[in-house]
């Protein structure tokens, strides 16, 4: 292949994902699942993750971790979703590789209010990446709200993780739906093991879907490959919610 | 300039009521019953009740027993003086140094202002006026010190004391204008010393002696041989901007060109003298006497005009209700209340320096919408107990860093979770066979977990010289379901006995 070749297939590449040329990818670490999302995911665009049960907070955070380089990340949560789901600790995020000092932290009186922030927050290119944790259907983030977020995402090149908690999958604009749970540490291992997650990427607007088992480096701060089943998944329907996601106690 | 509203209280009741039958109840007498020593007694009194013989102080049976109609209420001395403040704030307008003379009077200090209302007989009764057209009695002097507007604004309604000759004007006035408890008072009388002049005249060492040095200051500062300053409710602003209106102003565009007229020339102001804000407030002088005041914190210095509209905006915006004209806004006024001096170059060319700059806009944005406590920062704190290692503070405080320990080795998984519960929430745990380990299954909000890795006991002791709390033995468990939980069990067995409460604190990634 020599260079002209080389160059307009990394040009269809782009074109087929659409990616401006000034943004990267952000690689996962995974290459079964950076070959599925394209190189990794999309910046500037929104993502949503679908707990289904207490891990996706942290799976969330390693995404945001991935995404916000050297730029601050901030995260936008109901004082409600920090009394039911705990609040966020800067300890733990330190452990899980990040720097507190870069993480800023929005308490929103209600689901309203969070949205609200979260697009103004969105709209700032200074931003590295925004977390949205919403508790409950929160039907405030109807399709119109979400093509919204979506839009000033791409404006802005930041990226937007939306954390959703106790709620099923609805229509909306993200690039892809993460459905995720946690996992026992490897059962070789004999101690405790860093964060494992099974996670299923449902939907996904440019390319295909997958599952996988991600475990998470907090030295490098990327997933480390694991030999997984990576067996076929249904895609989302469109005309209905998506599995009613296991509601945790 | 002193205010003294001598019929706070009732004024306050009456006022309540609707016009018609305002003018009845003025007839009626009417009384406050105020609570002292156990016993009630005329805490405050209309003017139909003075006429009829009531005095302050009386007690209540006998004011009762004087009049059967006597229509009494109780006083609530905490209504009346946010009542004074209320009325405090109106005179806002006036001058920024608004005192109060509680429970009962104002003083304002209006040295250099009274040229803009025209002179100070026109100011005074202006003032006075206004006031009375809301329904209360008000008497009001000016002299050259507060203590002789005070004695003046009681004793001689509407006198303006011409400069130097506070001791002329107060001289006819009796004893009891100086306001002295009853002890001296009945000495005075005993000395039959009847007026300030009386008592003027005499040496100040013979009072002293008689009366205590305290008299003599007081008598002194009064008629203006000592100085005594007063107390403003609100520091002075270092700069401000007002606008008055001759004509109430109703209109939202008339309301933001004012703004936006105020906010330029504060930063006019502020450019001059090479500062920048932290701290803006803006007043809103309702026609009718409220005032809406609204104040804003910037993390970042702020000069721009442009900025401090945004931000009032965004405030302007959050609050519940609209910003109600009523009947319109006759003074709007600007003020920067904390400044400092300008210590940054307003235009980098450096990306890092702009983007922290446009971060800490973002946030004052944030924070002017949603409130200051809601845009939070984490700042590492010099202790290991876990839920204190990591305080949340308003991230426009720039002032607070501290270092932040990672728990963990290279290599080893997080050590602390993600997430840790408001409070630690106690689970039941079966009484378990090993009494050191952590349980095997337990019970948490409603659900059963199972227990299939635990990693611990790390323990973790109070801080010995606060005396508080059980040392605690954290466990990291995994549940079947691949849920990892961070439990503790506090107190150590010989603390607490085998009976020891499990709780559980945090929730790992």
């Amino acid at each position: 292949m020599n260079k002209q070749e080389k160059l307009a297939d990394l040009r269809h590449f782009l074109n087929r994902y659409g990616l401006p040329h000034d943004r990267r990818a952000v690689p996962l670490g995974m290459t079964d699942a950076d070959a599925v999302l394209g190189g990794g995911l999309r910046p500037g665009a929104q993502h949503e993750v679908f707990a289904q049960d207490w891990g996706a907070s942290g799976f969330a955070a390693c995404l945001g971790l991935r995404a916000m380089g050297k730029k601050p990340l901030f995260w936008v949560r109901t004082d409600y979703a920090a009394l039911e789901y705990g609040a966020l600790s800067a300890t733990g995020f330190l452990e899980l590789g990040g720097d507190p000092e870069k993480l800023l932290l929005l308490r929103a009186a209600n689901n309203e209010d969070a949205l609200s922030a979260a697009a103004d927050i969105l709209a700032s290119p200074h931003m590295g990446a925004v977390v949205l944790e919403l508790e409950g259907q929160a039907h405030v983030l109807d399709l119109s709200a979400s093509r919204r977020l979506g839009l000033i995402a791409e404006e802005s090149g930041v990226t937007l993780f939306v954390l959703r908690e106790g709620a099923d999958a609805r229509p909306s604009a993200a690039v892809t739906r993460w459905q995720v749970r946690s996992l026992n540490a490897r059962a070789e291992d004999d101690d405790w093991g860093s964060p494992r997650y099974l996670t299923r990427l449902t939907r996904h607007r440019l390319g295909g879907l997958g599952e996988w088992i991600m475990e998470w480096n907090p030295q490098n701060g990327n997933f480390r490959q694991e030999a997984t089943h990576h067996g076929a998944v249904a895609a989302a329907p469109f005309d209905r919610p998506a599995d009613a996601s296991y509601r945790f106690a | 300039m002193a205010l003294w509203l001598p019929r706070l209280s009732t004024d306050r009741l009456t006022r309540l009521i609707v016009s018609p039958d305002r003018a009845a109840l003025a007839k009626t007498p009417l009384v406050v019953a105020g609570r002292a020593n156990n016993a009630l007694y005329v805490y405050a009194l209309n003017k139909a009740a003075v006429r009829a013989g009531i005095y302050h102080g009386q007690p209540l049976a006998n004011a009762r027993a004087m009049i059967q109609t006597l229509k009494i209420v109780p006083a609530d001395e905490k209504r009346d003086a946010e009542l004074l403040e209320g009325i405090a704030d109106w005179c806002d307008r006036f001058t920024p140094l608004v005192a109060l003379d509680s429970p009962q009077g104002l003083l304002l200090d209006i040295t250099g202002v009274t040229h803009l209302f025209g002179g100070e007989e026109a100011m005074l009764s202006l003032a006075r006026a206004k006031i009375a057209a809301q329904g209360f009695a008000v008497q009001g002097a000016i002299a050259d010190t507060c203590l002789a507007a005070r004695a003046l604004a009681r004793h001689a309604n509407g006198t303006v004391a011409p400069p130097d000759e506070n001791a002329r004007m107060l001289a006819p006035l009796p004893v009891a204008a100086l306001d002295c408890n009853e002890d001296i008072m009945r000495a005075l009388r005993r000395a039959g010393l009847k007026t300030i002049a009386q008592v003027a005249e005499r040496g100040r060492a013979e009072l002293a002696s008689r009366f205590g040095g305290g008299f003599v200051t007081r008598l002194d500062v009064m008629l203006g041989r000592h100085e005594k300053p007063l107390a403003p409710r609100r520091p002075l602003p270092d700069f401000r901007a007002e606008q008055r209106f001759a004509e109430p102003v109703i209109t939202k565009d008339v309301i933001a060109a004012s703004l936006h007229t105020l906010a330029t020339s504060l930063s006019g102001m502020l450019e001059r003298e090479d500062q920048v804000l932290r701290h803006l407030e803006a007043f809103f002088f309702r026609a009718n006497g409220k005032v809406e005041r609204i104040a804003i914190r910037t993390g970042a210095p702020l000069r721009d005009p442009a900025v401090m509209l945004r931000l009032l905006d965004e405030r302007l915006d959050a609050l519940a209700g609209p910003l109600d004209p009523g009947f319109g806004f006759d003074v709007i006024r600007l003020e920067a209340s904390l400044t400092e001096k300008n210590e940054i170059v307003t235009a980098s060319f450096d990306d890092n320096e702009n983007s922290r700059w446009q971060i800490a806009f973002l946030v004052d944005r944030l924070a002017a919408r949603f409130g200051e406590h809601r845009v939070q920062r984490f700042v590492a704190q010099d202790t290991h107990i876990p839920e204190a290692q990591s305080a949340t503070i308003p991230a426009q405080e720039r002032d607070f860093t501290g270092t932040w320990m990672r728990r963990r080795k290279d290599d080893d998984p997080p050590l602390r979770p993600l997430r840790l519960l408001e409070r630690p929430e106690e689970i039941s745990a079966p009484l378990f066979m090993a009494q050191e380990g952590a349980p095997r299954r337990f019970r948490w909000r409603k659900a059963d977990f199972h227990v299939v890795r635990a990693e611990g006991p790390e323990r973790i002791a109070m801080e010995w010289w606060k005396k508080d709390g059980l040392t605690r033995d954290y466990f990291r468990i995994e549940t079947d379901q691949g849920l990892r939980f961070w439990l503790y069990r506090d107190g150590l067995h010989r603390e607490a006995g085998l009976h020891s409460r499990w709780y559980l604190q945090g929730i790992f990634a």
